[in-house]
C-alpha cells in the first residue's frame, strides 16, 4: 500500500492534489478518505487537480466518476482540474467522457466554478428583498 | 550502442499487485521515451499497458509483462507482451465489445486499449491463459 492522498480543507471546499502515480489501492482509499471528510467537514465542494496524472486509465477514471457521484449524494460539488491534453485525448479514445463530472482548467477556475453557487444564489436573495423594499 | 534492429534488451516485469501495476506504466514510459513516441502516442501506450497489465494482474491472476525497443530500420517502436497462465477467454469477441465485463470493471480494458496502440493482437483459449502483444511506431 502506498502513501494516502493528502486531502487541504479551505473554507468549505476540499482541496485534492494528487502528485503521485496513482495505484489503484491508492485511489480506493481516496475515495473513501474523501467521502469521509465531506461528511464529517459538511464541505460543500471538492476540487480534485490531477494536473500530475501522466495518465488517467479506466479504474482512475471510474474513481473520478464516483467520487463526483458520491460527493453529490453528501450534498457537495466536485470539480476535477488541470487534465492534460494528452490525458483528454487518451481518455476519450479509451471510451472514457466523465459524463456527470465537473472540469476546469485549473485549481483557481475550479475553486471559482464552486463559490458563485453559493454567493449567487445569495445575490438574488438579497436583490429580491431590496426590489420588495423598494415598493 | 549500435542502431541494429531490435537489439536492445527486454525488460520483464512480474505482475503480482497493484504497485507492479505502476511499475509497468512507468518503465513502458521509459522506453517510449527511448522510442523517441510523440507525447500523446506515449500517453495512448501509456494507458493501454496500465489496462493490459491490471488484466493480467485481476483476471489472469497475475502474470508478467515484456517490454522491448524495437526498430525495422526506418522508425523505432515499442512492444510490449502481457502473459498469463490464467483461465484464458472463452468468447473473445464478446470480451473485446466495449462496456462488456466479466468482472465489476468498466468493461473498456481490453477495447479500449486496442484503440490505443497501432498493432494489438491477442491469443487465448480457456484454461490455456491469455497473451496480448501491443506495438506503437514512431511517426
Amino acid at each position: 500500500m502506498s502513501d494516502a492522498v493528502p486531502i487541504l480543507k479551505i473554507g468549505s471546499t476540499l482541496l485534492v492534489s494528487i502528485q503521485v502515480d496513482l495505484q489503484d489501492d491508492t485511489a480506493l482509499q481516496l475515495q473513501e478518505d474523501l467521502a469521509e471528510r465531506i461528511t464529517r467537514t459538511g464541505a460543500r465542494g471538492v476540487v480534485i487537480d490531477i494536473s500530475g496524472l501522466e495518465i488517467v486509465d479506466s479504474f482512475i477514471g471510474r474513481m473520478l466518476a464516483s467520487v463526483a457521484a458520491i460527493s453529490r449524494v453528501l450534498d457537495a460539488q466536485t470539480v476535477v482540474v488541470g487534465m492534460r491534453p494528452a490525458v483528454a485525448i487518451t481518455m476519450v479514445e479509451l471510451g472514457l467522457s466523465l459524463g456527470g463530472v465537473r472540469t476546469a482548467l485549473d485549481v483557481e477556475r475550479g475553486l471559482a466554478m464552486l463559490a458563485p453557487a453559493h454567493e449567487s444564489a445569495e445575490s438574488v436573495l438579497l436583490a429580491a428583498a431590496a426590489e420588495r423594499e423598494s415598493r | 550502442m549500435t542502431t541494429a534492429p531490435s537489439a536492445t534488451a527486454t525488460e520483464r516485469l512480474e505482475v503480482r499487485a497493484d504497485s507492479d501495476v505502476v511499475r509497468v506504466r512507468q518503465l513502458v514510459r521509459t522506453v517510449a521515451q527511448q522510442a523517441r513516441l510523440s507525447l500523446v502516442d506515449q500517453t495512448k501506450l501509456v494507458t493501454a499497458a496500465s489496462e493490459l497489465a491490471r488484466n493480467t494482474l485481476v483476471y489472469g491472476g497475475g502474470g508478467e509483462v515484456e517490454v522491448e525497443l524495437v526498430a525495422d530500420g526506418r522508425r523505432s517502436g515499442v512492444r510490449a507482451v502481457f502473459s498469463d497462465e490464467g483461465p484464458g477467454i472463452a468468447d473473445l469477441d464478446l470480451a473485446l465489445t466495449d462496456g462488456w465485463t466479466s468482472g465489476n470493471g468498466l468493461g473498456l480494458g481490453l477495447s479500449g486499449s486496442r484503440r490505443l496502440v497501432e498493432q494489438f493482437s491477442i491469443d487465448t483459449a480457456p484454461g490455456a491463459g491469455t497473451r496480448v502483444e501491443i506495438v506503437t511506431w514512431s511517426r
